[in-house]
């Protein structure tokens, strides 16, 4: 058993809803009991969808275990089939009916339904949502591509992509396309199908005609992905185009594969974060200590962006899904931090609290631990929440999305020079670091809620008393580095022994590990 | 897989009530823990069930609430079901690192969950041990929030009822007292305890209690009063403790505060004009309230989909105080013991129906095209873009609804999707 206070990601079945509800002509049957149904409002309230997700639920109850649930949901896959008319079928168990064991696959089967009708098997105590979302996609896929589509050569024609991985309910999903399928334009390369999103059982028949595959998304689409290069022997294109950077790297990658040239778009780009970094302005972000969490693909794309394109220090980088941990460890030893692999929330509470950063770049959960810790955040990353489907155009990817990751980083920030009257009139009483950024209307905040790591900090000493004037002092440093400042002089107290920390100690300290 | 029958009335004043049995789409009892570990303050949640049971109390709080819960999930992992680990000893493990971790709590709750139920996961045998452990610093009490057992309200129920057996007894011959059952505001709770005050009722309790230790005395001179539809199980729990029910309609508007407060004044022999005296100004004020709604209300259709068992009284309260016109009362179970001052005092002929179908009751409402649609948030937006007007049936529990001082409020909460529709201009 695992406590659990929040969770980055929902059961498996989730994930398969994303891909269902993102596509059109299926409809998934869910054996499940009735609170399961709360899933619907992840659609239809996060992310403000119009319709019901195309999902039917058995919603079995306790009398009906033991005597007719296999019935239930055979009637229930017939009923939807006669209702809906989808072009094809999921059917599947949630965590609860994964313990009764009726079946679906064989229930459905012996239904004979004139259109496929594709199983699910998605072990709830083991998997979760993001490996739902991928494995459902895989066997849509499996199901349903035309492995005889055979396509023509490159000569003489434009060239076509597929753009693979994104769902509902996905992180600036509906944006990220949008902006990627303008920059293919650009390159000269057509879309042939994306999927899941807005595609139909059809277009998935059809995958084989491209030439190559783009996987946006990797947590959804690479399994996919990774069987259409082995079955068409379509190339994959692994850069996910996060930033100036990416997105030039992923430009020269696709147009590799497409045979076309980059340079000419690359050259002509309109993103305005090269400028808007090296303008002058933009000095006060130099070395910001920033930690990064999210799903692997986002977080490592975050963390090459906020390091080479923003001037941050990286201090902290992390994943919640295991499924991409190699991707983020290797990034992880790029900018010299321990990785952090977890799902446990308050283990990521411990290790930001334990940074000390200036900025937290995470997902909605990051969001409570920085409003906690009173540090500014940006999300970068599901487990998603209603603002981050903005009315407005927002990507994340191509090269507006590097503007947009811009803005939305340096939003959150004390900026310039109120910064440095921050730290020159530090008494001030109505303009301090605990009021927060005067443009967020931050005034009057309280204090940041202590995170009880110090006592498993070696660096710690409890024994060495600070004169109250050296305490005075202390408080004087701005907050987010106060916790690093004050085991550092302990530390350097404590090598030399001393009785006690007064002010020359302090600034002793600060000149021994001046960097 | 719809079975819909249509019962005969009873009686000849119960209006007719369609059954049905098909897909429901309502939230499980585990719901009832974002409202029930804010109201009772040193109380811990500990659900013991399944990664989704997380999820849901996530996303049904994520919605809503921004703060530091006080409930968490057990989640059960493949190891604990394939045998590898002791089910128990996991749970053991569990509890002591979150009670390390919140010694402040003194009433620790384990709620089953569709999981732990179909795995026949014992949590009252769990309950005694960890509390033989735990005691007395923290009492460890358990019922189901189960989706398979209960619906979104219910799980209140099991929360109260599971209370219950820890209430001390009230000694013999102690002087008769009034206990308020279900959770309410704080900020209600307290408008009704200055009433009952100022009525001369001295000894009132409510459960939930605000803190676990304030559990209030039960015995045979306690007389209750529900200030929820959805409490029968918790009813019947105190019913055994000796306790007596005083049936009343629910405190909505007017006439259902009235009722109730006079349900208690009545049970307590207080003068009718002292009461009288006492209830009104709150009925003017309550009056006055209502009728600044009453001109966007009146002649509107509702349609009420199933959701809290709120929908009875809400439906009478709003037919009967702001002459809107109920073309279907859903609700996921009529009680109809508990509600039957309400279904007298509905109008004739309205529809109920008990139980669901979604898809042929979503087909009924577009057939119907109520004015406002009362409905879960998964149907919400979808039933807007059709052109529905509809109220997310949640806030209901959400707010405070309940009393005279609220009634104003209560009717606003129905008002406003009919006035923003008429504001928009896009």
């Amino acid at each position: 058993m695992q406590l659990t206070v929040w969770t980055y990601e929902g059961p498996p079945h989730v994930g398969a809803m994303r891909v269902a509800t993102g596509m059109t002509g299926v409809h998934y049957v869910l054996h499940a009991p009735q609170g399961d149904t709360y899933a619907d409002l992840l659609f239809t309230m996060i992310e403000r969808r119009d319709a019901r997700p195309p999902v039917t639920y058995t919603t079995f109850q306790a009398r009906d275990l033991g005597t007719d649930t296999a019935e239930l949901l055979q009637s229930a896959i017939r009923d939807a089939y006669e209702r809906f008319q989808p072009a094809a079928m999921l059917v599947g168990a949630s965590c609860t009916a994964e313990l009764i064991q009726d079946d679906p696959a064989g229930l459905a089967k012996a239904l004979d339904l004139p259109i496929p009708v594709i199983n699910l098997d998605l072990p709830s105590y083991q998997r979760k949502e993001n490996w739902g979302a991928a494995e459902t996609f895989y066997a849509l896929v499996r199901t349903l591509a035309d492995t005889s589509v055979v396509r023509g050569p490159l000569a003489g024609r434009r060239p076509v992509a597929n753009l693979l991985g994104p769902t509902a309910l996905g992180f600036r999903h509906r944006d990220d396309v949008v902006e990627i399928t303008k920059l293919l334009g650009q390159l000269g390369v057509d879309v042939g199908v994306v999927a899941p999103m807005g595609a139909s059982p059809a277009d998935l028949a059809r995958l084989g005609a491209a030439d190559c595959n783009i996987v946006l998304y990797p947590e959804t689409g690479d399994t996919t992905a990774r069987w259409l290069e082995k079955t068409f022997g379509q190339p994959m294109i692994k850069t996910v185009p996060m930033g100036y950077g990416a997105t030039c790297d992923f430009s020269r990658e696709v147009a590799a594969a497409c045979g076309v040239d980059p340079e000419p778009v690359i050259a002509a780009n309109g993103s305005r974060l090269p400028w808007y970094s090296r303008s002058v302005d933009s000095t006060y972000l130099t070395a910001k200590r920033v930690f990064i969490f999210g799903d692997a693909s986002h977080a490592v794309a975050a963390a090459r962006v906020a390091s080479e394109e923003m001037g941050f220090e990286v201090v902290g980088l992390g994943c919640y899904n295991r499924e991409f941990a190699r991707d983020l460890r290797d990034a992880a030893k790029l900018y010299g931090v321990e990785p952090l692999i977890t799902d446990d929330y308050l283990a990521v509470e411990e290790a930001i609290a334990a940074a000390h950063p200036e900025l937290v770049l995470g997902t909605q959960m990051e969001r409570h631990i920085a409003k906690r810790l009173r540090i500014p955040c940006a999300v970068i990353s599901a487990p998603v929440h209603v603002q981050d489907f903005p009315a407005r155009y927002s990507p994340v990817m191509g090269f507006e999305g590097a503007n947009v990751l811009f803005d939305t980083w340096v939003h959150p920030l004390v900026m310039g020079l109120e910064e440095h009257l921050l730290t020159m009139f530090r008494d001030d009483f109505e303009f301090n670091d605990a009021a927060g950024a005067s443009h967020l209307g931050g005034h009057g905040a309280a204090e940041a809620i202590a995170v009880p790591v110090a006592a498993n900090d070696p660096a710690t000493v409890d024994e060495i008393a600070w004169t109250p004037a050296a305490t005075k002092e202390l408080g004087k440093i701005p907050f987010f580095v106060r916790g690093k400042a004050r085991r550092n002089t302990e530390k350097f107290a404590a090598e030399r022994g001393l009785a006690a920390i007064d002010l020359d100690t302090l600034y002793d300290a600060k000149s021994h590990y001046a960097r | 897989m719809s079975v819909a029958v249509v019962d005969r009335p009873v009686a000849a004043s119960l209006p007719p009530v369609l059954r049905e049995r098909g897909q429901r789409e309502v939230f499980c009892g585990l719901t009832g823990i974002i409202w029930l570990h804010r109201k009772i303050q040193d109380a811990f949640f500990l659900v013991v069930g399944s990664r989704t049971c997380a999820h849901l109390l996530q996303s049904a709080a994520g919605v809503m609430v921004f703060a530091e819960p006080r409930f968490a999930t057990a989640i059960i992992e493949e190891r604990d079901l394939a045998g590898l680990a002791d089910a128990n000893e996991e749970l053991d493990r569990v509890v002591d690192r979150l009670l390390a971790r919140r010694p402040e709590i003194k009433l620790l709750f384990l709620v089953g969950s569709c999981p732990s139920e179909v795995i026949k996961l014992d949590l009252s045998r769990a309950a005694s041990r960890l509390e033989a452990k735990h005691a007395p610093r923290t009492r460890i009490l358990n019922y189901s929030g189960s989706g398979i057992e209960t619906t979104f309200t219910q799980g209140e129920d099991a929360c109260l009822a599971a209370l219950v057996p820890s209430m001390p007894a009230a000694p013999a011959g102690a002087p008769a007292s009034l206990m308020i059952v279900g959770a309410l505001p704080d900020v209600v709770e307290d408008q009704f305890r200055r009433t009952f005050a100022d009525l001369g009722i001295p000894a009132v309790f409510t459960l939930p209690p605000r803190r676990a230790a304030d559990l209030a005395p039960v015995g045979p001179n306690t007389r209750f009063l529900l200030a929820q539809p959805f409490l029968g199980d918790t009813a019947a729990a105190l019913e055994d403790r000796g306790a007596t029910h005083l049936p009343a309609l629910f405190p909505f508007g007017v006439e259902g505060t009235t009722a109730w407060l006079r349900a208690a004044a009545a049970a307590f022999k207080i003068d009718p004009a002292h009461f009288d005296r006492v209830v009104a100004p709150g009925r003017e004020r309550a009056a006055r309230a209502i009728s600044r709604h009453r001109a966007v209300l009146t002649g509107k259709t509702i349609f009420f989909f199933p959701d809290s068992q709120l929908e009875v009284p809400l439906a009478r309260f709003l037919a009967q105080e702001l002459g809107m016109v109920p073309v279907e009362v859903g609700t996921p179970y009529l009680h109809r013991a508990h509600l039957v001052h309400e279904l007298a005092a509905l109008p004739t002929g309205t529809q109920l129906s008990e139980g669901q179908d979604v898809d042929r009751q979503l087909d009924r409402a577009r057939a119907y095209r109520p004015d406002l649609a009362v409905c879960g948030l998964g149907l919400a937006n979808p039933l807007e873009k059709l052109g529905i007007t509809t109220k997310w049936s949640i806030e209901l529990v959400f707010s405070p609804v309940h009393g005279f001082d609220q009634a104003g409020d209560l009717a606003e909460l129905f008002a406003r999707p009919l006035n923003r529709r008429d504001r928009l201009a896009v």
